[in-house]
């Protein structure tokens, strides 16, 4: 099967006063056709930053400034031509179609991330419009479907409502709502549920999956929680300043982690069998500051398995490694 | 909504009684009286008045009451329409404001309309354009519109009119129509007067608001809404126009209400510069002059005019926004 979306080489940079962040630096992955693909990893590692760029939603005065974002277009015969969307202009009309229409996001803060003045009922049906040819009549019909269809308790009356009056749980529903609001081929979710309290967000992926199911689409998931990703992913990414350390199908991930930094991430996980009193294990340092990148692999200052002279004097490549999974890391050389 | 302005609408009376009593005693407060300086003004011009004919006339006037009675005079004259003779002009003060006020609430809207409609799109296009040549060229522009004082532009002007194009740009009426009844022509006239006075005035405005607007855009830009509304696909201006702009005009609404007030007193030396027949010079005149009554009138009209003014701006606002009208 051919991918939906296929990211190469992806360096997303930022050029600031005090120098260049390299963001994303050399990110690979495929996304196919219904397949749910988790992007773990810390805080700063350029998760979101790769789906950004992927929307070429990267504001000045960063750039997308290397590879290639191969997304299989679907034009309004149905006929699939693959485009590169590294090559389209940010601002550009082609970009603009496929955003909303069929590649979706759904953002980390619901709150923040609806205009606080317009009713989500006004935005939801904003997203219909741009892209689908119907009267204002029938967009508020499909906004209201789609609500309810999310779980939306009495969507009719809530498209009045502004989202600031609803809870957490149901405003990240509404916004759930607006991206599906033009049956996204891929949908992005970036950490949808951090915002929200642990109860919720179970209901929130639970449903994530039923509609998954139901419009089969593609979904890449961000996130830093590994529960959430065993949960709901089918393939998994492990992401570590700005490049991709594994790549995997989640039970190899889970289970037959190769990557040291994999497998440290696994080790740090609580586990409810671990004896009591005994110290969970961590990571040894922190992330480096983005101005000062190591040479060579960027996880060797703090990897148990770093081998002078290799690590850190070039950069290892992502290889496959059997027929599931890949990895970047000399000791697979 | 409707029941909120009526509120605000019932408590006018009060707000204006309180007013009035601060207005008349604050007058009243500079020692001596519009007597005493009439009397000055006498004896700078050489002649004098006898002990008999100042009583005379402090009687004639009401002066020689205490001041409770005279406030409740005043007062009670305005409650039946009577707002009372200037002492200085020794006219009706109705006579005296009328068509200066309508002048004056004219020349604001216009200033007001002017301002706004440069000042609101240039804010735009600076923040939207951060750190573009177009940017800074209107930083410049805005940081000489604050620095230079507004009756020094009205004198540049005046002289560029009048040294390159031979017109006079002063007064707000050709000297045919200066005592004209109303008709036609006149308002025409007047419209051609008008927009350079308003023009000058509105240029201080524009530039602090353009650099508030700018501001207030800068912050609502990187709000993860505006990301969204670009992730839906949206053209970057029509997603500009309809979220961030809205948010970032709100905090501008609200100071609409000072606007007149402000200008009633701001355009006092423009309006002397440019001898324009609006309220500022006639209330400086009448507080110079102890001219007390006219001077109270003109004090609560104006303080009449901040009152409607708020209430405008807060009911603006909270159509604007819909987490105010919650509050309300």
């Amino acid at each position: 099967m051919e991918p939906l979306l296929s990211v190469r080489g992806l360096k997303t940079y930022f050029y600031l006063d005090e120098g260049t962040v390299k963001a994303v630096d050399g990110v690979d992955f495929d996304v196919f056709p219904g397949q749910i693909v988790g992007i773990v990893g810390e805080s700063g590692c350029g998760k979101s930053v790769t789906i950004k760029s992927v929307l070429r939603l990267i504001q000045n005065p960063g750039r997308v400034v290397e590879g290639e974002i191969l997304f299989r277009h679907q034009d309004e015969d149905g006929r699939e031509k693959t485009i590169d969307l590294a090559q389209l202009d940010p601002h550009g009309k082609a970009i603009r179609s496929i955003r909303g229409a069929e590649i979706a996001l759904i953002p980390q803060e619901p709150m923040a991330s609806f205009s606080p003045v317009h009713t989500i009922g006004d935005q939801i049906m904003e997203a219909v419009l741009l892209h689908q040819d119907v009267s204002k009549e029938e967009a508020r019909r499909i906004s209201i479907e789609r609500l309810h269809e999310v779980g939306m308790p009495n969507p009719e009356q809530r498209m009045k409502a502004y989202s600031w009056e609803l809870s957490g749980g149901l405003r990240q529903r509404a916004m759930i709502a607006m991206s599906l609001a033009c049956n996204p081929r891929l949908l992005i979710a970036d950490e949808p549920t951090t915002a929200i309290d642990v109860t919720t967000q179970a209901q929130v992926l639970r449903l994530l999956l039923d509609l998954q199911e139901q419009h089969n689409m593609a979904v890449i998931f961000i996130t830093h929680d590994l529960g959430v990703i065993a949960q709901i992913a089918d393939f998994v990414v492990v992401m570590y300043l700005g490049r991709v350390m594994e790549t995997g199908p989640v039970e190899d991930i889970f289970f037959h982690p190769q990557h040291p930094y994999t497998k440290a991430l696994l080790e740090s996980i609580p586990s409810i069998y671990a004896p009591a009193g005994e110290r969970l294990p961590t990571i040894e340092g922190s992330i480096p500051h983005p101005f000062s990148r190591p040479s060579g692999c960027p996880f060797y200052p703090r990897c148990k398995a770093f081998m002078p002279g290799v690590c850190n004097t070039s950069t290892p490549q992502l290889k496959p490694i059997n027929d599931r999974q890949a990895v970047s890391c000399f000791l697979y050389d | 909504m409707t029941q909120y302005i009526i509120k605000r609408l019932l408590l006018l009376p009060l707000l204006l009684f309180i007013f009035s009593v601060f207005a008349f005693f604050i007058i009243q407060a500079p020692p001596g009286d519009f007597v005493t300086s009439y009397i000055a003004e006498l004896a700078a011009s050489g002649s004098s008045m006898d002990q008999a004919q100042v009583e005379a006339l402090r009687e004639q006037y009401g002066l020689d009451q205490p001041m409770i009675v005279q406030y409740f005079r005043w007062v009670g004259g305005m409650l039946r329409g009577n707002f009372g003779v200037s002492l200085d002009w020794k006219r009706p003060i109705m006579e005296l404001i009328k068509e200066r006020l309508l002048l004056t609430v004219l020349l604001g809207a216009m200033t007001f309309i002017i301002s706004w409609s440069l000042a609101i799109p240039i804010g735009i296009i600076s923040a939207t354009k951060k750190y573009s040549f177009i940017d800074y060229f209107f930083t410049v522009f805005n940081y000489m519109g604050v620095a230079t004082p507004t009756f020094m532009t009205a004198l540049i002007l005046m002289w560029l009119a009048y040294s390159y194009f031979g017109v006079s740009v002063t007064g707000l009426f050709s000297p045919e129509y200066v005592d004209a009844p109303w008709s036609l022509a006149r308002a025409m006239d007047l419209l051609k007067h008008l927009w350079l006075p308003a023009l000058i005035l509105a240029l201080d405005g524009t530039a602090r608001l353009a650099r508030v607007m700018r501001a207030n855009l800068l912050d609502e830009l990187n709000k993860p809404y505006v990301e969204m509304a670009r992730a839906k696909g949206m053209s970057e201006w029509r997603l500009v126009l309809k979220y961030p702009v809205h948010l970032a005009i709100n905090p501008l609404v609200s100071t609409i209400g000072w606007y007149l007030p402000m200008l009633f007193s701001g355009s006092v030396i423009v309006a002397t510069v440019l001898n324009l027949p609006t309220i500022g010079p006639l209330l400086l005149r009448s507080l110079t002059n102890q001219d007390m009554f006219l001077a109270g009138v003109i004090v609560l009209i104006y303080c009449f005019l901040a009152i409607i003014g708020t209430l405008i701006s807060d009911v603006l606002l909270a159509w604007l926004d819909p987490r105010i009208r919650m509050e309300a």
